[in-house]
């Protein structure tokens, strides 16, 4: 799972008002080449949740992106790089998301988060 | 016997794992993917700028249709509730990111960040209770009340929909319009029953010129003749494709004389007690017996 996706999920458990961001428990992480496209990372930026992707990044052990950021910093290539980097090249390859509001964990197992809800959760 | 799979199973137990093989390395349902996700994306109508988009996949199963999208240059986030099919969609190595989530249980996104939703053969399995907690209304209302929300405004859902009956289309099209969806039916070669495809094109918003639904292909008597021979039988249906099994050769006469000499030979020779041959060994009945 990359991190553009981790920006879009949250958690729909029942009851649960705001379940974004979920949180991270990395077991591994795995790096893995993207071709670089500026067009799509200007139509994600305003959708972002900025401080979102910058917590996960930090947890999945990257640190380079700015505590803050705004549209205009879209023209420096550098920013679109790094940018690129932490939302298309890592990805969570084993661990867990942690709904804020529960605690609720929904393993991450090849990549792929179980988002599967038991049936009180519905 | 039926051919649809959604009668025959639950999703997650269908769609096994030698299913899920079989439904990848089938090169006509490969192509018959490729070609109603390729009518899809067109019904998407998104702007045609170059700049991917991040669409959404509903029911990707093994990522054929998704691969339709990357082709397109699009970013995709696949859900599917077969963990085999998402197993095989990760040795295809396909683009998008996948999830391992139920549909009917909503979609777990934020709102208004998805550009357009496709979804190929999936919806018409939420008409079925495969447990004692499914409600086939509540479930479509879950599903089509998320998808309302994680799409941004004006953004189009397209759902190539295979329907049992009329009741089915109308359950399915009267949840999406009370989820506050506009749109409609745009069914393809209608006259044909073979070649007929269903696509559900629902449009997030108040009703406008952009929610007008388009119009299928081959409506007005002009036949689906563009390829007509590798048309046949489109339908994607999973029958029993194992070998019929070999039936045992009795012949009408039954096994003879030989064959009980033979067989009682090898018994004595395994020293089990057996009856002396005589003249009646082997014998026909007769027929007051």
């Amino acid at each position: 799972m990359r991190l553009f996706t981790h920006n879009m999920l949250s958690s729909n458990i029942k009851g649960v008002a705001n379940g974004f961001p979920l949180r991270i428990e990395v077991d591994q992480v795995v790096e893995k080449q993207v071709d670089f496209n500026p067009d799509f990372l200007k139509n994600m930026f305003p959708k972002l949740e900025w401080k979102a992707l910058v917590d996960a990044a930090r947890t999945m052990g990257y640190t380079e992106l700015p505590e803050e950021a705004d549209s205009s910093m879209l023209e420096s290539e550098d920013f679109l790089r790094k940018l690129h980097h932490a939302l298309l090249e890592l990805h969570l390859e084993e661990g867990a998301l942690v709904c804020p509001e529960t605690g609720r964990k929904f393993p991450v197992n090849k990549g792929i988060p179980n988002m599967l809800l038991h049936e009180d959760e519905v | 016997m039926s051919n649809r799979p959604e009668l025959l199973a639950p999703p997650e137990i269908f769609y096994d794992d030698s299913e899920a093989r079989k439904y990848t390395s089938s090169s006509r349902i490969i192509d018959i993917q490729a070609r109603l996700s390729e009518r899809a994306l067109e019904l998407l109508a998104l702007p045609v700028d170059g700049i991917p988009r991040l669409l959404l996949d509903i029911g990707c199963g093994s990522g054929l249709s998704g691969e339709t999208l990357t082709e397109n240059g699009h970013q995709w986030i696949g859900l599917d509730l077969s963990q085999s099919m998402l197993n095989i969609a990760l040795e295809r190595e396909v683009e998008g990111d996948l999830l391992l989530g139920d549909m009917g249980q909503g979609l777990a996104l934020r709102p208004g960040i998805i550009d357009g939703a496709i979804s190929i053969s999936a919806v018409q399995w939420l008409c079925n209770a495969d447990k004692s907690s499914h409600e086939p209304r509540l479930r479509l209302k879950a599903f089509f009340g998320s998808l309302y929300r994680c799409l941004a405004r004006g953004a189009r859902a397209v759902f190539q929909v295979y329907p049992e009956n009329i009741a089915q289309r109308e359950l399915i099209l009267r949840s999406a319009m009370h989820a506050g969806f506009a749109g409609g039916v745009v069914m393809d070669y209608p006259h044909s029953t073979k070649s007929r495809k269903e696509y559900l094109v629902l449009t997030c918003g108040p009703p406008s010129i952009s929610t007008a639904v388009p119009r299928g292909k081959g409506e007005d008597g002009e036949s689906c003749s563009e390829d007509e021979s590798s048309e046949e039988n489109q339908m994607v249906c999973i029958s029993n494709r194992n070998r019929p099994q070999k039936k045992q050769k009795i012949s009408r006469k039954g096994k003879g004389r030989e064959w009980i000499f033979k067989k009682k030979e090898q018994l004595r020779r395994k020293g089990n007690t057996v009856p002396p041959d005589t003249r009646y060994t082997g014998r026909k009945r007769k027929a007051r017996f």
